[in-house]
């Protein structure tokens, strides 16, 4: 990355607006999957709303920042650092969207299990755990997209290891749950639909990482074995 | 990039600059090159303005020989005979039979369009009405102008239009089987049309001949070349594949000027 200005100022004003507006999009959907795990751990089904309403600004970002790529590439034909930053928001703006979906997942999912009259938190203690895990993840992969870190990306992608082990772990757990009292069933299936969710939230900051790595160092890791992230 | 599609293939030389200087009276343009020019394959040089590509471009033809005080050090080997296209016993006619060379502006001579592909031939000696006219035809459809002036080859060259008149340059450089041709803004002049008429002919061309070609145009550049150098102040900064330079650049200096950042 360079640190000069370009001879076109329109250019760098219409780049660092762009690398704003996916810091906000990141913000909200941070924001978004905090609430998911509050409403999870506290039973505040009333923010589920605000989730989904979330999600619709959200969705906006995500068009009209794919639009401001296409515009960029068309009038100014980016190369080089200004090509892979153009191409890589455009990529991280998709895993953003979807992680964001995946919290509203997660809070329709707390919905249906309050309103059954039960308390998740009773089922899976872990969940809000490897949820925090995936929510750092996430906000760390923002904050090496803010400062073009990719070590600091690097670093996420070896995390989402661990936020798969411990999703796994807490299937097992619920699994043994409905062997043991059947009448669990529809509340464990609702939670490991929110497991899941947050496992894919972990799995986009991965990717979102991935794109980070492509940004900063042009090296595309995607689908590459362990021992080549580092 | 190498993407599993792209057969992996070692290009063959065609020409290299080694320790390349050159001086312009007093003044060094050029600044110890070193470079390869690979066979059949398109290579652009890039760089801002007084950098020293075209200076670099016009001593593969001896062009500087034309002016005195002009100075050479070091070498061009041109291959596969591994002759010193620089060497005081080369003659730079000859080298001019090799190499060919396309301006700017298209500047045809004020003959008929049949002349003008056909002068080199003739300057070699060739007098055979029924080659000529072979030779011509075959050089005026390698430029891809054949089917626009196959019925008014005695009309004067200068009528034509400006794409026209650069591709009958084209040709008429062609005519004399160049192992190697010399673009020097081959497009700068033309409409957008017309350039990309020239950049498809350069992408049809270098299945028979090797390319070297000086832009202005980075688009233009990343488009047609299979390999980029950047150049700046004399000196060659970066050489490599075309994808490489302009998706990953090593140096700070190409990745400021091929991204627009430099003031």
């Amino acid at each position: 990355m360079s640190e000069n200005n370009h001879l076109s100022s329109q250019f760098d004003d219409d780049l660092s607006r762009l690398r704003s507006h996916v810091l906000q999009m990141g913000g909200l959907v941070e924001t978004q999957i905090s609430a998911a795990i509050e409403a999870y751990s506290r039973g505040e089904v009333a923010s589920v709303k605000h989730i989904v309403e979330t999600d619709r600004k959200v969705n906006d970002l995500e068009v009209a920042i794919d639009d401001d790529c296409a515009h960029i590439i068309a009038k100014r034909q980016p190369a080089a650092s200004d090509l892979r930053m153009v191409f890589g928001i455009s990529k991280i703006v998709t895993d953003l969207e979807r992680a964001g979906d995946e919290a509203k997942k997660i809070a329709k999912g707390v919905r249906r299990i309050y309103e059954a009259g039960q308390m998740p938190s009773q089922y899976g203690i872990g969940v809000r755990h490897i949820a925090e895990a995936a929510l750092a993840m996430l906000r760390q992969s923002l904050d090496a997209f803010a400062r073009l870190d990719s070590p600091l990306a690097i670093k996420v992608i070896q995390a989402d290891v661990d936020v798969d082990v411990e999703f796994k772990s807490i299937m097992r757990q619920l699994i043994t749950h409905m062997m043991e009292d059947p009448r669990t069933i529809t509340t464990s299936i609702d939670i490991i639909w929110i497991a899941r969710a947050v496992e894919r939230i972990g799995d986009h900051a991965k990717n979102i990482s991935e794109h980070v790595v492509f940004i900063v160092d042009g090296r595309d890791i995607r689908h590459q074995p362990k021992e080549n992230k580092a | 990039m190498e993407s599993p599609m792209q057969i992996q293939e070692t290009p063959t030389l065609k020409a290299e600059a080694r320790n390349l200087n050159f001086f312009y009276g007093e003044n060094k343009a050029l600044r110890n090159i070193n470079m390869p020019i690979y066979d059949k394959k398109v290579t652009a040089l890039i760089g801002p303005s007084g950098c020293g590509k075209s200076t670099y471009l016009r001593s593969f033809n001896r062009m500087h020989d034309l002016y005195p005080g002009n100075r050479y050090e070091g070498e061009i080997r041109f291959f596969p005979d591994n002759t010193n296209l620089l060497g005081a016993d080369v003659d730079p006619i000859e080298v001019r039979m090799r190499i060919g060379m396309v301006f700017q502006k298209p500047n045809p001579f004020p003959k008929t369009i049949f002349e003008n592909v056909a002068y080199g031939l003739r300057v070699r000696g060739e007098t055979n009405k029924r080659v000529l006219e072979d030779k011509v035809e075959h050089a005026l459809k390698g430029a891809a102008i054949w089917e626009e002036v196959k019925d008014r080859l005695p009309e004067q060259a200068p009528n034509l239009s400006g794409g026209q008149q650069q591709r009958l340059c084209i040709a008429r450089a062609l005519a004399t089987d160049p192992e190697l041709l010399l673009f020097d803004e081959p497009t700068s002049a033309l409409d957008p049309i017309a350039t990309g008429a020239i950049e498809e002919l350069i992408h049809e061309l270098k299945k028979r001949v090797t390319i070297l070609i000086v832009t202005h145009n980075m688009q233009q550049a990343a488009r047609v070349s299979d390999y980029t150098a950047y150049m700046y102040l004399g000196e060659m900064i970066e050489f490599g594949k075309t994808d490489e330079i302009f998706i990953k650049p090593q140096d700070k200096r190409t990745e400021d000027y091929i991204t627009g950042r430099m003031g």
